[in-house]
């Protein structure tokens, strides 16, 4: 899932300042699930907000909604949602940079281009697995070219700090990583694992150099698939 | 002049700090009358946002009352409430309220005269602390 982290509360005011309506729109995916822009933090958000234009003497009205995907028109296409919209000054995302952009791009093409400004409330942090209870990591860097076959499902490009293809590294100690003791060593774990599945022959021969061209390096992504479009 | 009479909301366990409550007033411990006790089942139930609605709705101090630690009857419940009111302390100071108004305790149940002791403390902090500015 794509985790995020909410921005600290002075900067989502400052952002927010001068405006008398305002929508704070939650996402009902993966930042519901780490707990960074769902209902709850939505609320939050709201209450937190609302305590603070109250305390300052200010009027200022705190709307609250739930999208269940802000990534998808699909679940952006509902008429309350979007009268909310066009009342509110300024609509406080919730979701990650992708929601908050396609929120933008949406509304503004469904209502009038130039009348919506919508604003991040979250930093979209890493795409990453729950871990523990209130504990995610990451655990890809999506760069569009995936060795898991050859690495017993452990990403060596996103878990080691060097990235590297051929590991470990001298920096690989107790099975920790050298840039902390927290850290572990990712090429250690795929030996371990390697070595229990009996595949440790694929760590024999050199792996050549990644080609990094569908990775962001090579710009913007795009995936087509002309079967499903209409 | 009038003194400030705060009104303080405390979330109380069904299992330990009812209970005082119930021995404060068998036994005539007298705390102050402005306390309006929520029964709660744990106080781990308590949400950060029952705490903010309840500074958004007027009240002056929020305290919740829960078991000792290592007493608490669903075993970690307990550690949850001071948890969320540590986080609801830190999301009211960065809106501009002093952290104070929130606070968690803990009483036995037959602790009658602590649990009065406790609503009595949070009065006198919350009454130097000045009303709630949102106060209707």
């Amino acid at each position: 899932m794509i985790v995020g982290e909410r921005k600290p509360f002075s900067e989502i005011l400052s952002m927010v300042d001068n405006c008398s309506k305002i929508l704070i729109l939650g996402c009902g995916s993966c930042v519901t699930i780490c707990m960074a822009g769902g209902e709850e933090e939505v609320k939050i958000l709201g209450s937190q907000l609302r305590l603070a234009f109250r305390r300052n003497g200010k009027n200022v009205e705190v709307e609250e909604f739930m999208a269940l995907r802000q990534c998808d028109d699909e679940y952006m296409d509902d008429p309350v949602l979007i009268e909310k919209v066009k009342e509110a000054d300024i609509v406080v995302s919730m979701a990650c940079g992708v929601g908050v952009q396609h929120a933008s791009t949406f509304f503004n093409k469904i209502i009038d281009e130039g009348l919506v400004r919508v604003v991040p409330a979250l930093n979209t942090t890493f795409m990453g697995a729950n871990i523990g209870v209130g504990e995610w990591e990451e655990r890809c860097v999506g760069c569009g070219d995936c060795v898991l076959e050859k690495t017993a499902g452990i990403c060596p490009i996103t878990r080691c700090a060097k990235s590297l293809l051929n590991g470990p590294c001298g920096g690989s100690f107790d099975g920790k990583c050298e840039i902390s003791e927290d850290t572990e060593c990712a090429w250690h774990l795929i030996i371990e694992r390697l070595n229990a599945l009996g595949e440790l022959d694929r760590v024999r021969s050199v792996e050549p150099y990644k080609d990094w061209r569908p990775s962001h390096s090579g710009g913007l992504r795009k995936t087509v698939r002309e079967d499903a479009k209409i | 002049m009038k003194q400030f009479e705060p009104e303080i909301v405390a979330f109380c366990c069904h299992y330990c700090a009812l209970a005082a409550a119930d021995v404060a007033g068998k036994m005539e411990f007298q705390f102050p009358p402005n306390v309006r006790v929520i029964r709660v089942l744990c106080t781990g139930k308590v949400e950060v946002l029952h705490l903010l609605k309840a500074l958004e709705a007027g009240a002056d101090g929020v305290v919740v009352i829960g078991c000792k630690f290592g007493e608490c009857y669903f075993k970690e419940g307990n550690y949850r409430a001071q948890k969320k009111v540590q986080r609801a302390q830190s999301l009211i100071g960065e809106a501009g309220f002093e952290q104070g108004r929130l606070r968690y305790d803990f009483v036995p149940g037959p602790g009658g005269k602590k649990f009065a002791a406790i609503l009595t403390s949070m009065t006198e902090d919350i009454r130097s602390l000045g009303p709630n500015p949102l106060r209707p």
